[in-house]
This record gives C-alpha cells, structure tokens and sequence, in this order.
C-alpha cells in the first residue's frame, strides 16, 4: 500500500513535471522550430495541406527542394529568405533530419470526385497513358508509390490541393527541378482533368503497411531525371 | 531679353562643361593594351581573396545563377539595376576588358565604353583599392569560368535613365580618391580603414541617403535604411545602436568571423555580409576592421523623441501572444536561452528608434549565417501567416516597453506597410 502510494505520487510528480514547459535541449529538433512552425509538429504537415509532411520524405529529395527554394526553382519567399543564410551542409542535416522521422500517416482525405474520374487517376498512377506519352507515376515513384531512396518522393500522404497545386506548378514552369526535368515534361502532357484525376485518386489513398520509400525501382526508370540521379544539385 | 537669353545660355554652357569636366578629372590614360592572357597564380590567388573581402558575387549572381553572371535585380527608389556578367566572357562578359579599363571601373566608375557606371556599383567605395589590389581582382575574374549571359537592361525611371542625370549626379557626389594613411594611427587601424571604407563598403547600407540616393560623406557610417529592402543597417557610430567602441575587440572580430557574438547575432541582409564575404577574411584583416571600427568617433545623440505610447487593449493582446509564441524560446522575462535564443531585455536591436528589422523577423522568420565559426544555428519560425498587423504591432510594442526596454510601441501601420511591400 505504502509503495502503491509513493509510485501514485512519483507518476503524479512526473505528470506535473512534463505539463511544465519543456526544458530546452539542444538538438537538432530544436534548431528547426523554424520549419516545425509551419510544416507541422515534427514536419507531419500543416492543418490546412498547404505546407506538406516533410517527415520521412527521402533526404535526397528534401535536400533538393531546399536547394531548389533557395536557388529559385520553386518560388515561395518565406521559405527562399529563411534558406538563404545557411550553408549547404546545413541544408542537408536539415533534410536528413526530417528523413529519419517515422511517424505516423493521418487516415486518406475523403473524396467527392466522380468515380470516373477516380478511374482515371488510378490509370494514370498505376498504367499511365501510352497514347499521351505519360508513364506510369508507379513507374518512378515504386509500386507502393512510397517512393526511392533517396531522391524520389511518395505520393502519398499528402493533401489533393498540395498535389494539384504542384503538377500546375510544373505545367506552367513555376517549378523546376535539376536537369533534365522529367516531372515538368509529364506534367505538360497531362490535359487539366488528367491533373485533378491523379490528384483525387492518390489524395485518397491510405498509406500501404510499409510506408518507408523503397530502396531501388525494380525496373529501369522510363524517363531521365535530374533529381533522381543527383544526390543533390550541389554537393555539400 | 535678347541679353538674358545669351547669359542663361552662357551659363548652361559653364554648367555643362563643369559636370563634363567634374566626370572626367582623374582619370588615367587607356592604354590599348589586350586583356590580359595568363594571369600570376599569386595575383590571382589574392584577387579571390579581395573579391570576397569585397562581396562581388552577391550583387553580380542571380538566385541560381552562375557565379559572377550577373542578373540580380537590386531595386533602388530610381527602378531596378541589374547585376552585370563580370565572367570573362567576350561577348556579354568582362572577356574584353584590359586591367587599364577593370582598373577605371573601380575607381572612376566608367565602363569599357565610356558609359558612366550607377553608384549601385560602389565605386565611391572602391575608388579607394590601390591599383595593385585593382589589379589582383581582375586577374580573378580572368580565371572564373566565362558564361554566355547578355546583360540584363536596368529599368530605371526617367530621367534617371540619362547618362546626363548620372553626371550631374556624380558632379555633385562622387570624387575619385585613394585610401590616405593616417600617420598617427597604426598600420592595423589604416588596414581597417582600407577595408571598411573601400572594399568592405560598409557605407554602401550603414548610410542616410538624401533624395537623390546619396549622402554627403559617402563613408558616413551612422545608420541608414536600406533603400527598398525595408532593413535598417543601424548606426555603427553609435553605442544605442550597432556602434562597438565598448565592445572587446575579440567580439566584433568573432560577429563578423562566426555571425554571432555575446552581445549581437547578424540577420537579413549583414547575415548575407558575413556568410558570403566577412567569414572568409584572415584573423589579421578582422582583426584590422576591428580595430578601426572601435575606433569610430560617436555621432552626435540626437535627441531621444517622445518614446510613442501603447493602448491598454495592445498591452493585453501584445502579453498575451508573447506568452503563447515567444516566451517558450526568449523567456518569460525576455532573458532568452544563452548560445540559442538572444535575449530581448536591454538588446539593443530592440530597441532601435527604426523598427523596420524587428517586423523583418517576425514576419520572416530568420537564421544567423551558417558559418563555419557557427555551422548549425538556431532559427526563428515565421510569423507572416500567423500574427495579423495588429498583432504583430502589439507583441513587438509588448517587447519594446517590458523588462526594462523603453522604446515605445510600433504602430500596425508600420507593420502593414511593410509586411504589403515585401514580395510573397
């Protein structure tokens, strides 16, 4: 009885304990509030799928988008001014660090799209289209679509508008990877309807049990890509 | 009438001739001298170091863009100047300059073709290089890889656009000169000098410029807002500000060697400065700018204004928004965490009378330069989509008036107009 009420008092003193603000502890975590502050506690994403999970992205591809804010491939001034004082090798700890997260996925977003439309996204991920020269998304991004080590990025887990705001991105030139860039090409293949199927149908999606990034494509990749070669644009 | 006409047209002949002659006085004769071919590995090896102790790749290198290519639009309340290729290039580049024509560029503000050059190149700064430093930047220059990139044409306003608006320009402000020792000081404080007012340009920001983008003493250094950038580059002369006539000199070595120091971190636009140009000079040279910045003689205070006063529902939304965003990192106090959070009490960057950087940073966000002195700092979130105007007023005015700090409340104007001229 004695030793049940000092164990009720010890868990209460530490419930006490952890409530408190928490102690500052120099760590990697800490130095990149500045991240955490919009794309989510530990880079699970923001609330409204504007700001993407970062977490358990590959680090190659985490590094390149850094690199592609600062070096004006992609355009968003908050994210450019904030990179722009930091170093290269900074960048990719940063990348590496938001990588080696293993959290876990929110269920799917639920969808109101038509069930042809769905048909179609599911075509495109999982056979493209031959007759518009559009490989499968399957073809690059792995069969699970939890993409490559290290530089492809899944294509799951993240929200349909972030998804559709990218590939219209890429049609319009917006965003840029490294050369020659492969998404840019497919994406100006694909008509606008193409871009809200595949966007639907992946946003619905529920993460497969194995949700890491695979670490090699089975097959040859059908299209070059410049990120995809890269272990980063420049090297640290 | 027929008299007053001839006198007038007399006198804008004088003129003229005076802004003609102000342009063309001291300059040296051009030889016709091909570029040079293979420069010394010495020469070139000092160059490198020279062109960073001076900053060129930042203004001459777009986002992306090939080093030394030029492109980087510099916006100026005149329109936009375009960084140009200083690659050696022949056709778009520098590739058919000789050192005689380089040498002009510095220190007379010319270009190849005769052209008048904008004081958005600091040459009232560079006018100041011996010509042997002149020399050793050039024959850097010839060694960078050549990149076929046409100029990018400046959009300035008229008549800003004139080569005659620039001379008169340069009539009134600009005078050819060199670095004049100071016999009574030591050989470190004139090395100092060489390099803050010449190479480092220092004035080029930390400057007041009149309406027409100029300031009387081009070396003044007390404290300016940076045209356009909606930064201020504080007072160097003036210990309320960035002045360190009471700091260790091993101190300001380190800010401009690491970015951070006890007393000050370096953000925006300094942050640049260090990361791209101070963190790379020798322990001799920082410590030289040291000295002579320590050295500086204080401006005159003016006269602390009516410190602007804050409404009690500010007050309670401002300490309410500290609690929720800030305290957590800078302390409930303001005291911050040593090495990762700076304090806010008693910090002088707080507490300056322009609060354009504080709304910079809380709106942005921001790191200290990732320096090998200090590889992995700390950052600051953004606050942009966060905190609306009026809080963003309210917190900092919070800040400014707690713990001690009496600086008096920023206003939700100030934050408006600026958070709407900063691009998204």
């Amino acid at each position: 009885m004695r030793d049940g009420l000092a164990s009720l008092l010890l868990a209460l003193a530490g419930a006490c304990a952890s409530a408190a603000a928490p102690a500052f502890e120099d760590t990697i975590a800490q130095r990149t509030i500045a991240c955490t502050a919009c794309h989510g506690k530990e880079g699970r994403a923001g609330p409204d799928g504007y700001y993407p999970r970062i977490a358990g992205k590959p680090a190659g591809y985490l590094y390149n988008q850094l690199l592609n804010f600062r070096d004006a491939r992609r355009h968003y001034g908050l994210m450019a001014r904030l990179l722009d004082p930091l170093s290269d090798a900074y960048l990719l700890e940063i990348a590496q660090h938001f990588a080696s997260l293993d959290l876990p996925y929110p269920p799917p977003q639920k969808t109101s799209a038509a069930p042809e439309l769905l048909q179609r996204g599911q075509q495109l991920v999982t056979q493209g289209d031959a007759s518009a020269q559009v490989p499968a998304c399957a073809k690059c991004h792995g069969e699970r679509l939890t993409g490559v080590a290290p530089n492809t990025p899944g294509l799951l887990g993240v929200s349909r508008d972030y998804l559709n705001a990218q590939l219209g991105a890429w049609r319009t030139g917006q965003r840029r990877a490294h050369a020659p860039d492969c998404m840019a090409k497919i994406a100006k293949q694909l008509r606008p309807e193409d871009v809200t199927a595949v966007a639907s149908w992946l946003s619905m999606q529920p993460l497969p049990a194995d949700p890491h990034p695979i670490a090699n494509l089975p097959d040859k990749a059908p299209m070059e890509c410049g990120s995809a070669q890269l272990p980063a644009g420049r090297q640290p | 009438m027929k008299r007053a006409l001839g006198i007038l047209a007399a006198l804008v002949l004088v003129l003229g001739a005076l802004v003609f002659w102000l342009n063309q006085r001291g300059e040296d004769k051009i030889s016709d001298a091909p570029p040079l071919a293979a420069p010394a590995a010495d020469a070139v090896a000092r160059g490198a170091y020279l062109v960073r102790a001076g900053n060129c790749v930042s203004c001459h290198t777009q986002r992306g863009g090939a080093q030394f290519a030029g492109g980087r639009a510099i916006e100026t309340p005149f329109g936009t100047i375009y960084g140009s290729n200083l690659t050696p290039d022949k056709a778009t580049g520098i590739g058919e300059w000789n050192a005689d024509e380089f040498w002009r560029a510095l220190h007379n503000g010319r270009a190849r073709d005769g052209r008048l050059l904008y004081p958005a190149f600091p040459y009232a700064n560079y006018t100041l290089l011996t010509r042997a430093d002149a020399d050793a930047i050039y024959a850097y220059l010839r060694t960078v890889p050549p990149v076929a990139r046409p100029n990018t044409p400046h959009q300035l306003r008229w008549p800003y656009s004139t080569q005659t608006a620039l001379a008169a320009w340069r009539a009134l402000y600009f005078t050819a000169g060199a670095q004049e020792n100071d016999a009574a000081k030591s050989p470190e404080w004139n090395r100092g000098a060489y390099l803050v007012r010449g190479l480092g340009h220092c004035s080029a920001c930390h400057t007041t410029r009149n309406a027409l983008g100029a300031n009387a003493n081009m070396m003044d250094l007390s404290g300016g807002l940076i045209p356009m950038q909606n930064w201020y580059a504080p007072s160097l002369t003036s210990s309320d500000e960035a002045g360190v006539s009471a700091w260790d000199l091993a101190h300001i070595e380190r800010l401009l060697k690491t970015g951070i120091a006890p007393r000050g971190a370096t953000l925006g636009p300094m942050a640049e400065v260090v990361l791209q140009s101070t963190q790379h000079l020798s322990d001799a040279d920082l410590r030289a700018m040291a000295v002579y910045l320590k050295s500086l003689p204080p401006s005159a205070k003016a006269s602390p204004s009516e410190a602007a006063p804050m409404s009690p529902r500010m007050a309670e939304i401002g300490a309410k928004i500290y609690e929720k965003q800030c305290a957590q990192c800078h302390g409930d106090k303001g005291e911050g965490i040593a090495g990762a959070y700076p304090a806010l009490a008693g910090n002088r960057a707080v507490n300056l009378p322009v609060t354009a950087n504080l709304v910079q940073v809380v709106l942005g966000g921001s790191f200290a330069p990732a320096t090998a002195g200090n590889p992995r700092p700390f950052g600051m979130p953004p606050y942009a989509t966060v905190l609306s105007d009026e809080e963003v007023a309210a917190v900092l005015s919070h800040i400014r008036t707690s713990w001690g700090n009496r600086s008096g409340a920023v206003s939700e104007l100030e934050v408006n107009l600026q958070r709407s001229s900063t691009p998204p």
